[in-house]
């Protein structure tokens, strides 16, 4: 169905992403692309790969931006999937039903058998999650690795989603945001994570911790905060020997 | 966006084809127009060809046509199934009515009340056509009440100005056919004009900073984008048109497709059936090149937020 489920998902499975710690290393990207041609949505299909202007689907992209100028300018990298919206545009344009909320958990997800490849959720959607395989003529987008989370070939530990296990920085966290008490909850709290464009309405699953404030001068390590002005004088000569009879011979 | 020919055509074609089937109706309805033959088959041929033309078109974009069908299910939620269903629904009426008029020469009683039907079904499919867009919030341009007006006033004014042709073309004579079509001509583009205002004049809903919440730290800017080559996000919705150029389109449209077509429309009512009918088909043509352009810059102008992510500033 593409309405949405009638008793909205208690359980909101959902990333937490932070801008803070984020290096920019595209790691999640690449190792999402690597997961998922091989996953649910496989293959995530590319066109002139070695040629010219490569051109493929990608789940997860990492975009850097600069906000601010001067000594209070940021260089923030910005990776960006699927947000899981409560309110997803994208499934409730979709004239075939292909495009679904799940209830159980709250993931967005294709079936790939029913798509007709209008591209209208694509175009419903702000944040620019969904992708067309234009081999494969229908939509594709972010599964939030659901052949990982519930795959109990996986250890325990693997069951998230690779973008997530893959961060070397730790800036991307998993867990369930429908539930207050969880630890991406007690995140988003301390760290005032936000929603993208609130004003779409789309009332997004995935939060961003912004950056932490710039710091600006050391902390209390005992030293002083200056060193005393040292302006150095002229060399004072030893009062005798040779050396002394030479400067003062000289200075005359 | 980028303004895919197969989606222009279809809203340009079908538009003008269901406005057609408005004014059959509404000439069956109130103005007890006599069912001619043959005026009666040109026009339906005319009209079912153009939705029908235009509804395969807009398949032509999809990734699996073959699976069309399963458009149709979702009339509870999505305007793109409403708009098919619709569409659909619009053939019976339509073909019944022709029926009526062309093998029985008869358009009154219960083949009026067909041509009304269909006439009615075919405001409703124009304007779930133009909900689809109008629905988008994430293309603030066109999440604004004034796209579906734009959208029937349109078809109404393409439709009459082909009404008007066949009517002289088979030289029946109503003296009325020249005046709508140059007075809903003027008027659709005086919806328009108020459109392109309230596009032109709003502030921008969204911006870098609010697709990025970095808002606080001040003015946010592309870096550097995810990638050096192209993608699809920006292949479908990056399109840009320089802003010279979209006024210089502008103009081209409102003549093409306004100014010149009111002109003939109006100006032909004085002349004998033949010359009339040549003037109305030029009429046809100029509105035709018109609508064209002015459906690119709808889409061409629109710009999605997707952008704000790849170093547009506002949308």
């Amino acid at each position: 169905m593409t309405s949405l489920p009638l008793n909205p998902p208690k359980k909101k499975l959902g990333l937490v992403i932070d801008l803070d710690t984020c290096v920019g290393c595209h790691a999640c990207a690449v190792n999402c692309k690597e997961w998922n041609t091989g996953g649910h949505s496989a293959p995530l299909t590319d066109l002139e790969p070695y040629g010219e202007s490569p051109l493929g689907v990608w789940f997860n992209r990492v975009h850097t931006f600069e906000a601010g100028d001067g000594a209070e300018g940021r260089t923030v990298h910005f990776p960006k999937s699927c947000l899981h919206c409560d309110e997803p545009a994208c499934v409730t344009v979709c004239p075939t039903g292909a495009s679904y909320k799940r209830e159980e958990d709250g993931i967005v997800l294709v079936n790939p058998d029913t798509c007709i490849g209008c591209k209208l959720c694509s175009w419903a959607c702000p944040y620019g999650a969904r992708e067309y395989d234009y081999i494969d003529g229908v939509m594709k987008k972010c599964t939030m690795c659901i052949d990982r989370i519930y795959n109990e070939n996986l250890e325990e530990q693997d069951r998230v989603p690779v973008c997530v296990s893959t961060c070397p920085a730790s800036a991307r966290h998993f867990g369930d945001l429908g539930d207050p008490n969880s630890e991406v909850s007690q995140l988003v709290r301390e760290r005032g994570g936000y929603d993208l464009m609130p004003e779409m309405g789309m009332q997004p699953v995935n939060k961003y911790l912004p950056p932490r404030p710039a710091k600006r001068g050391a902390g209390d390590t005992g030293a002083p905060a200056s060193l005393p002005d040292h302006e150095p004088g002229p060399v004072e000569a030893a009062g005798s020997g040779f050396l002394a009879w030479v400067d003062r011979t000289l200075s005359r | 966006m980028n303004p895919a020919y197969s989606v222009i055509f279809f809203t340009t074609a079908s538009g003008a084809g269901y406005g057609l089937l408005i004014w059959l109706g509404v000439a069956a309805v109130f103005f007890d127009m006599p069912a001619h033959r043959w005026f009666g088959f040109a026009a339906f041929a005319v009209a079912l060809a153009l939705i029908t033309v235009g509804l395969l078109a807009s398949t032509l974009h999809l990734g699996h046509p073959e699976r069309a069908w399963r458009g149709l299910t979702q009339w509870r939620s999505s305007w793109l199934s409403r708009e098919g269903v619709v569409a659909v629904l619009t053939f019976i009426p339509a073909g019944l009515a022709a029926i009526g008029w062309v093998l029985l020469t008869r358009n009154g009683g219960v083949w009026a009340w067909l041509g009304a039907a269909a006439a009615i079904l075919a405001v409703v499919t124009v304007f779930c056509t133009a909900m689809i867009y109008q629905s988008l919030r994430a293309i603030p341009r066109w999440n604004t009440p004034w796209v579906a007006p734009v959208y029937l006033a349109f078809a109404l004014a393409s439709g009459a100005l082909l009404f008007h042709f066949g009517v002289r073309a088979f030289g029946l004579g109503l003296a009325w056919s020249g005046w709508a079509a140059a007075t809903l001509t003027a008027a659709a583009w005086a919806v328009k004009l108020i459109y392109w205002s309230r596009i032109d004049g709003a502030a921008a809903r969204s911006t870098a900073e609010s697709a990025t919440g970095l808002g606080h730290l001040g003015k946010v800017r592309l870096f550097e984008a995810p990638h050096t080559g192209d993608n699809y996000l920006m292949r479908e919705m990056g399109y840009k048109i320089a802003r010279k150029h979209a006024r210089r389109l502008r103009i081209i449209a409102l003549i093409l497709g306004g100014a010149l077509p009111v002109v003939l429309a109006a100006g032909a009512t004085q002349l004998p059936d033949l010359a009339a009918a040549f003037v109305a088909a030029i009429a046809v043509i100029s509105a035709g090149a018109g609508l064209l352009v002015e459906r690119w810059l709808f889409f061409a102008e629109a710009v999605h937020t997707i952008s704000l992510y790849y170093g547009t500033d506002a949308a």
